[in-house]
């Protein structure tokens, strides 16, 4: 099994190891709903060394990545500036959802989800053979996400040196200073920085970080977190079968410039003449128990299904992002060992910034 | 390590039944199978009165990770659920052979159960 650079950090602090995706990862230290309400209320931190980074490089690196990505990288004109988007197959389905990042005309740095980097690369180099860049998949570097109210002040305190560089940062932009790049974006819908660094500097960092009073969290808060926050998940939202235009992706999809061409472009362009007919949409359980993933949902417009569920420690009820049909609106029924549950749909995110939102 | 206690039972799917002396019998989860199933957030327990046959599932509960089964380990009579787990599942994790338990039950034939260091056994296989 692959192991990030701190595997050795996570058995000593008492991690709960598990196998993700090949990746022998922390589920949690102890409890997930403590660390999921650290990061809300103060500042917790998450090893994502298991992410993959890479660098595309050379003069046809901004070409390339408006072919490869559905989103337009175009709209990146300040340096550091980070942008979501999806890479579609020629059918419009996502391969991977990633973070673009913009740091020269001819550098951008993409990080994409651990349990597709194979297949992501496999992809990203088949589709640059007709442009001049260098793909550089960077196997050196770690990755530890702070998030929480208390994040950024901790970070400072941790790393010196660290608030001169990051003082005028913007939310979604990230800066680099030799080795350290610290990006202001995160996947708990808390304020925080996502540190890329040396794999050798990671270990010192995850300890300074450690005695400023982060508290490291596991994989469990990680996933409550960013379901609280509506933010998507690969393998559950969206997966190669799956448009973008039908699991509430469309904001990461640009197709205004007519002359751009990219991959799944004119898939997306028939699916959206022809109509969607699903969304992914938010679920309140009304009632006591717990959504899971795969269960069914009866809405007023027909049948749909769960692709995440869990229950919302912030909010104290099982919450849930659930594929439906559009327009399903008001209050539906779940399936749940052949009962029938009754839940509110509502337009995620149902926590942002500490604070329900639903 | 998890807590294996000598003064009771064990089944293999990780219930424990503790004999109460009065022809009834109190069964919880033991603390291996709270400590992989983690934060408890809801218990679904059954009635009073609910007639149970063995082997089948009559509890469940789940943590922020996952669903679970609780088995009955006879065919077997509830008396008393802990009503107390409805607003604080929490317990099944902090206490879960004692302010943890989950129902008390009358049986006729408990059948072949095992012992503390049977159970130990099975926890180590694992």
């Amino acid at each position: 099994m692959n192991k990030t650079c701190l595997n050795s950090q996570h058995i000593e602090l008492g991690g709960k190891m598990v196998d993700f995706g090949g990746w022998e990862m922390p589920l949690n230290y102890g409890s997930q709903i403590d660390e999921h309400h650290c990061v809300r209320n103060d500042a917790g931190m998450f090893d994502v060394s298991h992410m993959c980074v890479v660098d595309i490089k050379g003069n046809s690196s901004q070409d390339f990545l408006r072919f490869l990505i559905a989103n337009d990288v175009k709209k990146l004109t300040s340096k550091g500036q980070a942008l979501y988007s999806c890479m579609l197959n020629e059918s419009g389905g996502v391969i991977d959802d990633l973070i673009t990042y913009y740091l020269n005309d001819d550098f951008y740095r993409l990080v994409v989800n651990a349990g597709t980097t194979e297949k992501d690369l496999d992809w990203i180099s088949k589709q640059s053979e007709e442009f001049d860049v260098s793909i550089n998949h960077r196997k050196d570097l770690a990755m530890i996400a702070v998030q929480g109210p208390n994040a950024i002040s901790k970070t400072y305190q941790a790393i010196p040196g660290t608030e001169e560089i990051c003082r005028n940062l913007k939310p979604f932009h990230a800066v680099s200073i030799g080795s350290l790049f610290i990006a202001r974006t995160g996947y708990t819908g808390e304020d925080g920085f996502e540190i890329i660094l040396p794999e050798k500097s990671a270990e010192f960092t995850w300890k300074m970080l450690i005695d400023t009073g982060v508290k490291p969290c596991g994989l469990g808060a990680r996933d409550t977190l960013r379901l609280e926050a509506g933010m998507s998940l690969y393998g559950s939202e969206m997966d190669d079968s799956v448009s973008p235009l039908e699991c509430n992706l469309s904001w990461t999809v640009d197709l205004n410039d007519k002359d751009r061409k990219f991959n799944g472009k004119d898939a997306l362009e028939s699916l959206k003449s022809a109509g969607t007919k699903y969304t992914v949409s938010g679920l309140i359980l009304n009632d006591k128990g717990v959504i899971r993933d795969h269960q069914k949902v009866i809405t007023n417009q027909g049948e749909g299904e769960v692709t995440s569920g869990s229950f919302s420690p912030t909010i104290g009820k099982s919450i849930a992002l659930a594929r439906l049909p559009k327009e399903s609106s008001g209050e539906c029924n779940i399936e749940v060992r052949n009962k029938l549950l009754s839940a509110k749909i509502v337009k995620p995110p149902f926590v942002r910034n500490g604070k329900i939102l639903v | 390590m998890s807590d294996i206690r000598d003064d009771r039972q064990y089944t293999k799917t990780h219930e424990w039944v503790m004999n109460n002396g009065d022809g009834t019998f109190t069964l919880g989860i033991t603390d291996h199978a709270q400590e992989l199933l983690g934060d408890m957030v809801f218990v679904e327990l059954p009635a009073s009165g609910d007639e149970i046959s063995a082997e089948s599932e009559f509890c469940v509960v789940e943590s922020v990770k996952a669903a679970s089964g609780v088995y009955a380990p006879s065919d077997l009579e509830v008396v008393e659920v802990n009503e107390s787990l409805e607003d604080e599942p929490e317990l099944v994790n902090s206490s879960c052979y004692d302010d943890g338990w989950l129902v008390k039950f009358k049986s006729g034939d408990l059948g072949e159960l095992l012992s503390s260091e049977d159970y130990q056994e099975v926890v180590d296989s694992e």
